[in-house]
Parts: C-alpha cells; sequence; structure tokens
C-alpha cells in the first residue's frame, strides 16, 4: 500500500467545464495524464479553457517562469467569465486580478520578482491563489497544505468553505484524518487503487476513518463502540478515562539501546524538504523498529540524519552504544558499525555504472579489509562481492556486471546483503523491499530478522504496513516529520496504524 | 522534428572508438576546409601532419608541446571524473609560471641544485592558490566553478602583464615587457641535446603514471568516481564532497602551476607576457579526447600538440593562418561531443505536436 487518499466527493469530472487542479497524484483527469510532470509544467502555457493545471512540487521552479502568462491568462479567463469582484484571500503575493489587468506591465515584472523571491510556502499560497482566482467551477486539491503553517492551512480552509458555499465544488484529496474531518461534507476512501468506502466526514472519526483507509472493518459499523477499545472518542481526541490500550512507550534509553535518537531537529535543506520536529527513538539489540508513514513525511530526511549524510548540530542528538555520533559523517558511522541502506537503489545505495565488486568495496571498505597497502584491492572486493552474491542469491553475471543490469530485486538483495555482512551494530533500512519479488522479499527479511537475533538493532523505514507488521518488534509513525510514540507492534491493528500515520495520537 | 532518446545501454567499445571517429571526421572535414581555402588537399596534409614529425628535431618538439597538455589533461580528467569542472587551467598555468618564476628571480644568480625544486615548489603553490579560489567559492557558496575559475584565467594573465611590466621586469632590458632570462640553475636540463625537450616530459609521463595509479588503484580516486557517477551514493558511503572539490582544483591547479613553471623555466626562459599558446584549454580537450583515462590522455595529448605543430608547419610552407590549428581544435571537440552524444542517445524522428 503506497498511498491511501481519502476523497472528499464523489463527481464525474466530464459534467464540469472548467476543471482547475493543483497537484497532481491523481492519474487521470479529462483523459490527461496528470502523473506526468512534464505535462504538468506545460499546463501553465497549454492550459485549454477546459482544463487548467496548477502543481506542487518539484515543478513549480519551472512554473515561474510563465507565472506572468499564466497571471495574464487566469486575470483574462476570470474577467470573461465573472464580473463580480473575486474571492481571493487578501494576502501578501496574492495579487488582485483587477490590478493585473489595469495595470502597467511593471505590475506584472514586480509580481514576478516578487514570485522569484517568495519561499517555499509562499509559492504554493501563489499557486493556490491562482487556482481561486479563476473561479472554478470544480476545484482539485491533493495534499494542498504540506508546506503551509496550522495558521495558513486555516485559512486556506475559510477561502475553500466560502468558495463551496459560493458554488464551487471541491474535490480535496489528502491523508490527513483531521483536515477531512474540518472540511470535507462527504468522503470518499481509496484504497490501492479501488473506492472502499464513502462516509460523511463530520459523523466519523479519525479512528473509523483510518479504519476504513487502512482496509479494517466496514463503514456501516458502528463508529463508537470500535472507538472505545482504541482509546480515541469520537471527536477525535484522546479520552483520558478510555482503555489504555497497549500503548506503551518505552524508556527512551534502556540500558541495551545501541541506537538512540534524542530529540533530533533538522530544518529542511531544500525547498521541498520536510523539517524534523524533536525525533525521540530507541532501538535496542536484538530488535527491529519500524518507522510506518505516508511518502514524503521526512522518512528521507530521517535516514539522512541517521546514516550520516546530514550531519547534526549536536553531537548527543544520536548516540551509538553510547558513542555520540550526531556531528560524525557517514563514513566514521559507518566505521563504528551504523551502516544504512537507502531508499534509492540506483544512485544512492549503489551506482549504476560500477561492478558489483565496485559497489561492494563503496561501503565495504569501511568495515571489511578491501584494501591492500591503502591500495584497493580488486580481489578482495570481488571475493566480498562474490560472498554477498552466494549468501542472499543474487541473480546476475558475477561480480563484474554493472549494478544499474541487476533487476531491482536482485539489487535489492544485494544492498542488503552487502550491510548485513558487515556484522553491524545497527543497520537502519529504508523500504527494503520496494519493488521486489516475493522471494527476494522474504530472504531480505529473513536475514534482516537474522541480524537483529545475533544482537544487531535493526531499524526498517517503510511504507508497506504488512510488512512493518510482520517483522518489527515496536512500530511507530511519521507524520510532518514529526515521530509518534512507538508501541509494541503486536498490540497494533492496521486501524491504528492508521491514525498514527495520519497524525493522531493513540491514548496513552 | 529531431529528438533525443537516451539509450539502455550505451556500448562502452564504441566509448573508446569515438576520439577514432572524431579524428577521422575531423580530417574528412579538413579536406574540405583545405579544399576552401585552396590550397593543395595532400600537400596541406602533408606540411600539416607528416612534416613536423619527420625530423628528430621535430619528435622532440612534439615531446615538448605534449608536455603540459598531458600533464594538465591528466589532473583535469581527475576532477572531470569527479565532475568538477576545472575550465580554468590556463589561469592556474598563468599563475605557475609567475610563482615559479618570482622564486627563479629571486634567487638570481644563487647556483645550487635547490634552485629548481624552490621554483616547482613556489610553481605549484600558485596554481594551487589560484584554483583554491574557484574551490572556496563552490564549496562555501554554491558558486559555479566553471565561471569562477575560467574568469579568473583573464585575472591571471593581466596580472602576468602587470608583473613583467612593472616589479618584475628586467633592468637591463629596454623596458621590453619581459624578466631577465633564467640563469642556468633555474633552467630544466635538456633531456636530447640539440633540442628542446626538457625534463619536464619525463614528469608529464611520471603524472600519467600518478594519475593512473590514483584513479584506478586508490580509495581516494574511488571516491572521486563515485562522486561523478551518484554524488549521493558517495555521501551515503561516507565521502566528503566539499573534500574531492577541493581536492580536484588543488590537483588541476598544483599540476596546472607546474606545467606553467616547466614552460618558463624550459622552452622560454623567462617570464613574458605570452607564456602560452592556450595549453591549459587545450588540455580540456585533451582529457576528454583521452576519455578522462590518464594513457588516453597521453595519446590525446601528442595528438593536440601535433595539431600545434602542424599549424605553425602549414603557416610557414603554405601560408595558411595560424588559425588553421584553432579550427582543427576545435572541430575534433566538436566531432567528439557529437560522437558522444550519439553513444548515450539515440536520434528520434519525430512529429512536432499540434
Amino acid at each position: 500500500m503506497r498511498r491511501s487518499t481519502v476523497l472528499t466527493s464523489r463527481i464525474d469530472l466530464r459534467n464540469h467545464r472548467k476543471i482547475l487542479l493543483v497537484d497532481g497524484t491523481l492519474a487521470f483527469v479529462g483523459g490527461l495524464n496528470i502523473r506526468d510532470h512534464n505535462l504538468l509544467a506545460l499546463g501553465g502555457r497549454h492550459a485549454t479553457r477546459d482544463v487548467h493545471f496548477a502543481v506542487r512540487g518539484p515543478v513549480l521552479a519551472q512554473i515561474d517562469r510563465t507565472f506572468r502568462d499564466d497571471w495574464r491568462f487566469a486575470a483574462k479567463e476570470r474577467l470573461t467569465a465573472a464580473p463580480v469582484p473575486a474571492p481571493v484571500p487578501a494576502e501578501e503575493g496574492c495579487v488582485d486580478a483587477r490590478v493585473l489587468l489595469d495595470g502597467p506591465d511593471e505590475d506584472y515584472a514586480k509580481l514576478q520578482m516578487t514570485m522569484v523571491a517568495v519561499i517555499n510556502a509562499a509559492r504554493q499560497r501563489i499557486e493556490i491563489c491562482r487556482c481561486l482566482l479563476q473561479e472554478p467551477e470544480l476545484l482539485i486539491m491533493d495534499e494542498p497544505t504540506s508546506v503551509l503553517t496550522p495558521q495558513e492551512v486555516a485559512e486556506l480552509f475559510e477561502t475553500l468553505r466560502r468558495l463551496a458555499r459560493e458554488g464551487t465544488a471541491i474535490l480535496y484529496i489528502s491523508h490527513k484524518l483531521d483536515e477531512i474531518r474540518r472540511l470535507c461534507d462527504e468522503a470518499t476512501i481509496l484504497r490501492e487503487g479501488r473506492r472502499v468506502a464513502s462516509a460523511d466526514p463530520g459523523r466519523e472519526s479519525a479512528a473509523s476513518l483510518a479504519a476504513l483507509m487502512m482496509g479494517e472493518g466496514a463503514v456501516s459499523e458502528a463508529p463508537a463502540a470500535t472507538l472505545a477499545t482504541l482509546g480515541v472518542g469520537t471527536d477525535g481526541e484522546a479520552r483520558a478515562d478510555a482503555p489504555t490500550a497497549h500503548a506503551i512507550r518505552s524508556p527512551l534509553t534502556e540500558p541495551s539501546a545501541r541506537l538512540v535518537l534524542d530529540g533530533v531537529t533538522l530544518a529542511s535543506k531544500g525547498a521541498h524538504g520536510i523539517t524534523l520536529h524533536g525525533i525521540d527513538l530507541s532501538v535496542a539489540e536484538g530488535e527491529i523498529v519500524g518507522i510506518a508513514g505516508v511518502a514524503g513525511n521526512g522518512q528521507d530526511e530521517l535516514m539522512a540524519a541517521i546514516g550520516g549524510e546530514t550531519r547534526l548540530e549536536s553531537a548527543s542528538g544520536i548516540r551509538l552504544d553510547d558513542q555520540d555520533i550526531g556531528r560524525a559523517d557517514a563514513g566514521e558511522r559507518r566505521r563504528l558499525g551504523l551502516c544504512a541502506v537507502p531508499e534509492e537503489r540506483l544512485g544512492h545505495a549503489a551506482v549504476p555504472t560500477m561492478t558489483l565488486a565496485e559497489n561492494a568495496f563503496l561501503t565495504g571498505h569501511h568495515r571489511r579489509p578491501l584494501r591492500r597497502f591503502g591500495l584497493r584491492s580488486g580481489r578482495a572486493s570481488r571475493a566480498f562481492a562474490d560472498a554477498i552474491i552466494a549468501r542472499f542469491d543474487v541473480r546476475c553475471n558475477g561480480a563484474s556486471s554493472l549494478a544499474g543490469s541487476l533487476s531491482g530485486g536482485n539489487l535489492q538483495k544485494f544492498v542488503v546483503g552487502r550491510e548485513i555482512l558487515q556484522e553491524p551494530a545497527v543497520l537502519v533500512v529504508s523500504q527494503p523491499t520496494w519493488g521486489v519479488d516475493a522471494g527476494a522479499a522474504a530472504v531480505i527479511h529473513a536475514a534482516l530478522r537474522e541480524l537483529a537475533a545475533s544482537g544487531s538493532a535493526v531499524l526498517v523505514v517503510s511504507q508497506d504496513l504488512d510488512e512493518l507488521m510482520a517483522l518489527t518488534d515496536r512500530l511507530g509513525a511519521l507524520c510532518a516529520g514529526h515521530l509518534s510514540a512507538l508501541y509494541p507492534t503486536a498490540s497494533l491493528g492496521v486501524r491504528e496504524v492508521g491514525l498514527l500515520m495520519g497524525g493522531e495520537t493513540l491514548a496513552a | 522534428m529531431i529528438r533525443l532518446e537516451r539509450r539502455a545501454d550505451p556500448s562502452r567499445l564504441m566509448g573508446w572508438l569515438a576520439p577514432v571517429f572524431a579524428l577521422l571526421a575531423t580530417l574528412v572535414a579538413g579536406v574540405f576546409l583545405f579544399a576552401l581555402l585552396e590550397v593543395p588537399v595532400g600537400e596541406a596534409f602533408h606540411a600539416f601532419f607528416i612534416d613536423p614529425v619527420s625530423t628528430r628535431y621535430g619528435l622532440a618538439e612534439l615531446g615538448v608541446k605534449a608536455a603540459p597538455l598531458v600533464m594538465i589533461g591528466v589532473a583535469l580528467s581527475i576532477g572531470f571524473r569527479a565532475q568538477v569542472w576545472n575550465i580554468g587551467a590556463e589561469g592556474q598555468l598563468i599563475a605557475g609560471a609567475i610563482g615559479g618564476g618570482a622564486v627563479a628571480l629571486a634567487l638570481y644568480e644563487v647556483e645550487g641544485w635547490f634552485v629548481l625544486p624552490a621554483m616547482a615548489v613556489g610553481g605549484v603553490l600558485a596554481g594551487m592558490a589560484w584554483a583554491a579560489v574557484p574551490a572556496l567559492l563552490r564549496t562555501r557558496y554554491g558558486a559555479n566553478e566553471i565561471l569562477t575559475s575560467l574568469m579568473l584565467t583573464y585575472v591571471a594573465g593581466l596580472l602576468l602583464g602587470y608583473l613583467v611590466s612593472g616589479p618584475l621586469r628586467d633592468p637591463d632590458g629596454f623596458n621590453f615587457p619581459e624578466s631577465r632570462l633564467f640563469h642556468d640553475a633555474a633552467l630544466l636540463p635538456r633531456v636530447l641535446d640539440g633540442t628542446r625537450l626538457h625534463a619536464g616530459a619525463l614528469v608529464a609521463l611520471g603524472i600519467v603514471v600518478a594519475g593512473w595509479v590514483l584513479l584506478s588503484r586508490t580509495l581516494l580516486g574511488f571516491a572521486l568516481r563515485v562522486n561523478g557517477a551518484a554524488p549521493r551514493a558517495g555521501a551515503q558511503a561516507g565521502f566528503s564532497q566539499n573534500r574531492l572539490i577541493w581536492f580536484a582544483l588543488l590537483c588541476g591547479g598544483g599540476v596546472a602551476g607546474l606545467a606553467g613553471l616547466f614552460e618558463v623555466a624550459g622552452p622560454i626562459g623567462q617570464l613574458s607576457p605570452n607564456i602560452s599558446p592556450g595549453y591549459g584549454f587545450t588540455a580540456i580537450i585533451v582529457a576528454f579526447l583521452g576519455r578522462l583515462h590518464p594513457v588516453g590522455v597521453l595519446l590525446a595529448g601528442l595528438v593536440m600538440a601535433l595539431s600545434y605543430l602542424g599549424g605553425e608547419s602549414a603557416q610557414i610552407s603554405l601560408n595558411l593562418p595560424l588559425a588553421v590549428t584553432g579550427v582543427f581544435q576545435g572541430m575534433l571537440l566538436f566531432f567528439l561531443l557529437a560522437a558522444d552524444v550519439t553513444i548515450g542517445f539515440r536520434l528520434v524522428r519525430k512529429r512536432s505536436r499540434p
């Protein structure tokens, strides 16, 4: 399950002449493939009168260039479509359409310059404004609040409610249960590309929506009954008098903890990154801890912070066997025994244009004797690669085949095996079986269990809930850069995990 | 409309053959060029490619021209492998000539074995200092090293012009903008009697070997190659990108500085406003023509050195303009890049969208 979404309305898209779209993880609208970000980038210029695109994410930079044209277009559209004043929120960076139309060209230029200067959140705000400006009949928004502050979200919701009152249909896609419940009149729950249920989010609780999203229980069940066992009130708030369930927060530093994260806070680096907020986490020897979450909620940033690609401000933020390693780089951490397998196989975990022997050397040289007299030993690298290939049944043409020529599953077995054979004290692995066939997944899971049984600590970051449920001892979830408390996996159902992924808390 | 589509599996064999094809295409284009210039094609080719290397002196000259190209080419290809684009080797060469030359002038008339090594150190350090500026700007502020290193080339040229017409001018030189002629202890020993082939050519061969060992056998060379092929993989394996950038630029700058010193301590024998016919730029072509491999760079350096000699020879015997050299070098790079594009991509005819 890669992505669960909750739709807010059932709308026959074909009935609407004018469609606005924010972002594009929807598969098809009006026969156009919205996933194709190139097409989206062109959307500004090539927008027809029927379908307008606005986008979130990496293509915004490209949008900037055509931004001026977009504004003109949008403003003209607005003028011909509706002579009434536009319901535009008076925000900085969001200029009234009339000013744009009547004003001289300098206003456009000025706006364009502002556009370049504004930070990411403001950009997204402008994108949203740009859509609102055109007074659409149908507005489609996919996770529009990812970079907005809570205050901005409130403002956006205010605007959306007003638009709805004025007759705009709004299709709002989000995995944040709280937003759905605050904003929407009607919800459709999709799971793995299928519509599984419809509900009135005002009458559902976060827990019942989560249950639908994660595929447990049916919507017709009385929500209140199931909630009591969860310790979650019908209003979504934790109820003090509810049974405490099984949620037990483990103490931060157990005697046997091998990896400890202590309040790791890390500002996002790129314009589209996620900020990590006070991540507390500990993984003990022999333990497999899982971190669930919808993609893009800080998994990459967390992996970089633990693996050492991003260094922390304070050395004590991350401890490995009671050594402070927050300031150490990835190489030092590997020498000390913390090995990481990033999610992206090609270009991150492995170099596609290099051979398996070279890729074995890539991370293996820190902990294995792959150098002789300071020089790279081709023979030792090949022997190490051969050992990985044999132990993990990697199908390839030997250690000299290029990493890029392997199938995804085989390369995954190779990169996971490469770290496991280094017998790390702590192994951190992201999406260990993403895109991997069942046989390879079983091999990898068995190897991870074996590693933990040998006394290592294993942290698995994954979006595959089945995997986490089957593999881990304790489980938490990342949502918008916040890590939930960790709970014994045996005490959690998919419904509870869904709540955690949606940023809700289980009763303590 | 023709579109480029990335090939799933680019041929490795063709990667090595591309320079050969580029050379052939350059020769074919050369036929047209000579025909347009209305010179007999056969005679022109003979003057360009055969005459220069038909004598012992000519072969030695080939070594003289190839030495700086090969040295710098190897150092640049180490950087290029790591995707660090040092385009300013010419400026680093001039800086090295200034640094090493200044040492020679400061030690004027001092005899001793230590004079040349001191000059070499001066040249290397000056070249490194010149390359340290783009390295600092890149690692600290994210400034593009292509632009900064290139622009510093012109600063170095102007600095040299100022020094030889001011502080470093020969006091007995009738106000010509040149330094004193270096004394004997500050001149590179000759390798072949009666020619200008100097010890720098041997150093260039040593640098080829050192570059080959570095790239193929050391952890540092491995890290550089990983950084070039997949920087994120390098980061997760613990290679610091900033350190690699520093190394690549300092290595290029240091070697280019040494090459600059060899020029003024070898064939030229003094500081003058023009000490390099663009070796630092030509070495970029040499690096790519040699497939960023030290041995390939050695061969490519000889080819490019021949183009310098051929241009001079054609100028003398056929009255062709010296610009022919530049045209040949440019065509070679052009055809090489075109060949590389067709190796990595396939040309697809596509109807443009209505």
